[in-house]
């Protein structure tokens, strides 16, 4: 356990947990007092704690997405105190420390919601959506072969940190989260800008474009109000421009495609 | 369907048709808005009498009115369907919901109802002054041995109630909210964003809002304070 401050003073809290036993029982807010937290503990490792006890008491424990702890995968999600990823700015869950919460706090703990993300058990959310919006073009084809020469391709810096900026989308969902329509324009135009831009992803430019929106419009998320409520609370800080630019996209590949059905 | 369809009727597509709209309907706002300015000519009404006769009688004024109507019936059409979408996308609301403060406005988190102020207002501005207008049940009035509808009078009368004068007065921040929001959200969603030209447009377009909303609702203040 994490903890490396013997004289960091132990946190009592209150935790209402969105508990549901599957997709088709419906579920409920359910409050666990929790006491001797380390403020060094990460949030995850407060629920490890948290599920330890309650196997002890021989109840189910609390089903949440965890993988790699340490920001990079984008599996943990959790709506925290009313906020996706909790309350400090550009963090996911597993690097929120509680630290950022107080003693005796009440902190209430709910899975995203989005009719395109139902939950599958207690606080996971099934994301496989975003999967199938990948899977209609979010890709280049590329031969395979011999490893080819570095900088065969020249791009120019700016456009290589453009599409670098929009590639650092861990794909975690929290902008659906937060959008108040759960739209999911932020992510998928992350994934439209960052291929787009490169020399490699213009073979299947307007097509990528145009399967993606349709696969969105299908998963059945919202339409964008340009509110800024994703890009604010994106963990790694994806920026709106990319939305501007996929309707440009989108807008010019509608008219210029050769896909008229 | 085919492309074209399946292209307008797309959550992005819908988007680029409410941009496409709102911005036109924003220059109705202006030529609207210049017109009006002839109430304030201090001549009985002769002026502002004269450009009604002539926006009701001008050919290509009427054709443009067709336009214009169409242009609010898909503005309000696309804004239900998305409205509804948006809505069906969340069926489960959060239990807590705080966003950070002032990452978001409450203008553009409220585009629906402040539309449907404005649709309100809307009605009863028709209901006011176009339908006697257009359906005739004006009085008539001579500028130069020549009869004209007297709309002036009407105007006059409107904005001698206050309750008109709160409706219109309403309407129009109502309006300045939608537009502050919708103007340079409408460049955003067609795609039209740019370093060099992005900060313009959003301070034009909170400009434009605030002072053509001001206008108009200096109209009905202006009378019912002069006129009692």
């Amino acid at each position: 356990m994490a903890g490396n401050n013997p004289n960091a003073k132990l946190m009592n809290l209150t935790l209402k947990v969105w508990r549901q036993k599957n997709m088709n029982t419906p579920g409920q807010l359910v409050t666990y007092p929790v006491k001797n937290i380390s403020p060094d503990m990460s949030f995850l490792e407060m629920l490890d704690v948290v599920n330890e006890e309650l196997l002890v008491k021989n109840e189910d424990p609390i089903a949440f997405d965890h993988d790699c702890r340490e920001g990079i995968c984008g599996m943990c999600s959790l709506f925290i105190n009313g906020r996706a990823h909790g309350p400090e700015r550009g963090t996911t869950t597993c690097q929120l420390h509680m630290r950022s919460f107080r003693d005796g706090d009440t902190i209430t703990i709910e899975p995203w919601r989005a009719a395109a993300f139902p939950v599958y058990k207690d606080l996971i959310v099934d994301r496989a959506a975003f999967d199938r919006i990948q899977q209609a073009g979010g890709y280049v084809s590329v031969n395979t072969g011999g490893v080819p020469d570095a900088n065969e391709i020249p791009i120019p810096k700016t456009i290589a940190d453009k599409a670098f900026d929009a590639a650092t989308c861990i794909g975690c969902g929290a902008c659906v989260a937060a959008c108040k329509n759960a739209s999911a324009m932020l992510f998928v135009s992350a994934k439209v800008s960052q291929l787009a831009m490169l020399p490699q992803g213009k073979v299947e430019r307007k097509t990528r474009v145009e399967n993606m929106v349709a696969q969105m419009d299908i998963e059945g998320f919202g339409a964008c109000s340009n509110t800024g409520a994703c890009a604010a609370e994106c963990p790694v800080g994806i920026s709106l421009e990319n939305i501007a630019f996929m309707n440009r996209e989108y807008l010019t590949a509608k008219a210029t495609s050769e896909n008229v059905a | 369907m085919n492309w074209f369809t399946k292209t307008f009727s797309s959550t992005i597509g819908r988007k680029i048709v409410m941009s496409v709209t709102g911005l036109f309907l924003c220059s109705f706002l202006v030529v609207h808005l210049l017109g009006n300015l002839t109430l304030f000519r201090n001549d009985g009404g002769e002026a502002f009498n004269l450009y009604s006769h002539f926006m009701a009688s001008n050919g290509v004024i009427r054709a443009m009115e067709i336009v214009l109507v169409l242009g609010f019936l898909f503005h309000i059409y696309d804004a239900i369907v998305l409205s509804r979408r948006n809505k069906g996308a969340r069926p489960v609301n959060y239990a807590e919901n705080h966003p950070e403060q002032n990452t978001t406005s409450w203008a553009s988190r409220n585009m629906g109802l402040l539309g449907t102020v404005i649709l309100v207002f809307l009605i009863v501005h028709l209901w006011n002054f176009f339908v006697p207008a257009r359906f005739g049940s004006l009085d008539p009035v001579l500028i130069e041995n020549v009869e004209y509808d007297n709309l002036y009078t009407s105007v006059v009368e409107a904005f001698k109630n206050p309750i008109y004068v709160l409706i219109y007065v309403l309407g129009m921040i109502a309006l300045a909210y939608h537009l502050i929001h919708g103007f340079q959200s409408a460049f955003q969603s067609l795609g039209l964003t740019h370093k060099k030209y992005t900060p313009f447009i959003q301070i034009f377009g909170f400009a434009f809002s605030v002072l053509i909303c001001l206008g108009f609702a200096i109209i009905p203040l202006y009378f019912f304070f002069t006129q009692q």
